[in-house]
């Protein structure tokens, strides 16, 4: 009994300094953002000041960042969701010779680093453009080429979060379905498709996150445009600054709220699924 | 390979392509593949392809290409081992490519060691309503970018930093230590940033393991380090494999923790890499450096699939 409690002890002390760990950087840097210094310093804490967030708020290229960002996410989605349920429905269907390559080809942008994925997309799509006046003055964007590098691997993880739902899918209702004379996009749109709804949310909602955040192929594909994260990669690289700190905290409340709608999201339908259960 | 791959999937659609269509219907049959086909060629294999054409050329202004000079050339190659203006071998790229390596592979190992414990208790034996309110805590920093998590652990480790003003005040230094100088800024911000990547995938396989197997091991007196070794460790293999070829590969191509937490010396490939087309535009030579560092992650894949005999589709769900 007494080792028991003691391992218990133990364990939780080292969930705590893992914690501390994940989340003392983050606190801190929190902290900055009310600090009145205008290098960001935690302690000693000098005066309670919002000054920091209006500066975000003015900060101008920020701002053009934040809006592109939000137009290349959207993007994203739209490419990266249709691609991953046609990737997922072929991969179900496929012979399973084919299968192994087809995967290959499919989970490989996951293995490869996200600089490499800029590189070529930048590469491939400047000569393709390149071909005409027209396509390289209309196409040849940083925003357009954004979007089609990170719609490369954001494509795959919807394929897999799709998929790990089509698995599930019971057959037979299809058949029912066409044996009552629906036709394929009958079956398609009201029985495949209200199936997959969960993770086609969950796959859109990824999608846009990560499309959002990323920063290593983001880096070299979107040229002479900005989005939030090279914005901000250009100031943290200049110097330090509590706005920093003050966007840090947006995002994590930002977050934070997102996670609790998830979770309230998540218990009402467990509710509803418990309710039809009984 | 990769042009191998492409023709089998053309010929892919051919065979069964009667059943394809009556199984889907023209519309979206023909939508389906459409959309995988520009998915697969023409954002996956062509630019993979157009990469590797890149590196064999020379790098040459705008108007020359294309033109007679414009010759298949393994300069760019050679160029990683003999530095093309010296002719001395190139010291420091070679360095640079394996203290990549080095590093990615310590801080894998690294933070497989620490979330292990941390995924073990969370998948077996904590509270419910705990690891249901933890997990969710997990989540929240996976959001912040890497940017601003380079940015937060700028502030924790310069010289003026939280730290350094801690062991000043306590008197255990009496100057400040230069953490990033001394690459640990860097060390520690790879790891940072890559934990949870090694957490999620650890807590998935371990999760589905059986608790009463455990048990069982207990009540037949088994220490402790041994049902790890011999059971819990080799069931979630393929999680560990995931999280490992993961986190190596974003580490090998991390690019902003050596670019705000390394140290003025620091060399790191992708850094090199991006300097070759932002600062000296020679992109062949940046296009084959990155094929060295793809060859590289492909590598450390396979390997690792090999030493833990886990299948692709099964590391990766």
């Amino acid at each position: 009994m007494n080792s028991h409690i003691i391992s218990r002890a133990m364990i939780g002390f080292y969930i705590l300094i893992f914690l501390t760990y994940l989340f003392g950087p983050l606190i801190l840097m929190g902290v900055t953002a009310f600090n009145t210094p205008s290098y960001p310093q935690a302690f000693p804490f000098e005066g309670f000041t919002l000054e920091w967030f209006v500066k975000l708020w003015n900060h101008r290229a920020m701002m053009t960042g934040l809006k592109n960002s939000f137009v290349i996410g959207v993007g994203v989605v739209f490419i990266s969701v249709p691609v991953g349920l046609a990737a997922a429905v072929i991969m179900s269907q496929i012979s399973a010779k084919l299968r192994g390559i087809y995967y290959l080809v499919a989970v490989s942008p996951l293995l490869t680093p996200g600089v490499i994925i800029g590189i070529s997309t930048v590469i491939f799509w400047k000569d393709m453009m390149g071909m005409s006046v027209f396509t390289k003055t209309t196409f040849y964007k940083g925003t357009i080429l954004t979007i089609l590098g990170q719609s490369s691997f954001v494509s795959a993880y919807c394929l897999l979060i799709i998929s790990a739902r089509l698995q599930r899918f019971d057959k037979a209702l299809e058949e029912a379905a066409l044996d009552l004379g629906a036709s394929f996009s009958q079956v398609f749109w009201h029985i495949l498709v209200p199936f997959l709804r969960p993770a086609l949310f969950s796959a859109g909602i990824i999608a846009f996150l990560m499309s959002f955040e990323n920063y290593n192929t983001t880096t070299f594909s979107i040229l002479a445009d900005k989005t939030l994260v090279t914005v901000l990669a250009g100031e943290a690289r200049q110097g330090t600054t509590p706005a920093l700190s003050a966007l840090a905290v947006v995002i994590i409340g930002t977050s934070i709220l997102g996670a609790v709608f998830f979770e309230i999201y998540k218990r009402r339908e467990q509710k509803v699924k418990n309710q039809e259960a009984a | 390979m990769l042009l191998l791959s492409y023709l089998e999937r053309r010929k892919s659609t051919d065979p069964n392509t009667k059943g394809y269509f009556e199984k889907n219907g023209k519309a979206l049959g023909t939508f389906f593949i459409c959309a995988v086909g520009f998915w697969m060629i023409l954002l996956i294999i062509l630019p993979y392809l157009y990469m590797v054409i890149e590196s064999f050329h020379p790098k040459l202004p705008m108007k020359q290409r294309g033109g007679p000079t414009d010759l298949v050339t393994l300069d760019q190659y050679k160029s990683f081992f003999i530095e093309p203006s010296s002719g001395d071998w190139n010291t420091t790229h070679f360095w640079a490519f394996f203290y990549t390596i080095i590093v990615s592979i310590s801080v894998t190992f690294f933070n497989f060691a620490i979330c292990y414990p941390v995924a073990f208790y969370l998948a077996q034996s904590g509270k419910k309503m705990n690891v249901r309110f933890l997990m969710l805590a997990l989540v929240v920093p996976y959001w912040v970018n890497e940017i601003l998590r380079a940015f937060s652990l700028r502030l924790l480790l310069t010289s003026k930093g939280v730290i350094n003003q801690v062991l000043l005040a306590m008197g255990l230094i009496d100057s400040p230590i230069d953490f990033l100088g001394l690459n640990i800024g860097l060390y520690v911000g790879l790891s940072y940033a890559y934990l949870l990547i090694m957490m999620f995938p650890l807590y998935n396989a371990i999760e589905s393991l059986d608790k009463y197997q455990i048990e069982a091991a207990y009540d037949l007196g088994a220490p402790r380090w041994k049902i790890h070794r011999d059971i819990v460790i080799p069931y979630s293999k393929p999680g560990i494999a995931s999280g490992c070829t993961m986190v190596f590969m974003l580490c090998a191509g991390s690019l902003a923790a050596p670019q705000f937490l390394g140290g003025p010396s620091t060399l790191w490939f992708t850094s090199i890499v991006y300097d070759f087309f932002f600062q000296s535009f020679n992109w062949p030579r940046g296009a084959a450096y990155a094929f060295l560092l793809l060859s590289a992650c492909v590598a450390f894949v396979m390997i690792t699939l090999r030493i833990f005999k886990v299948s692709l589709g099964e590391s990766i769900k």
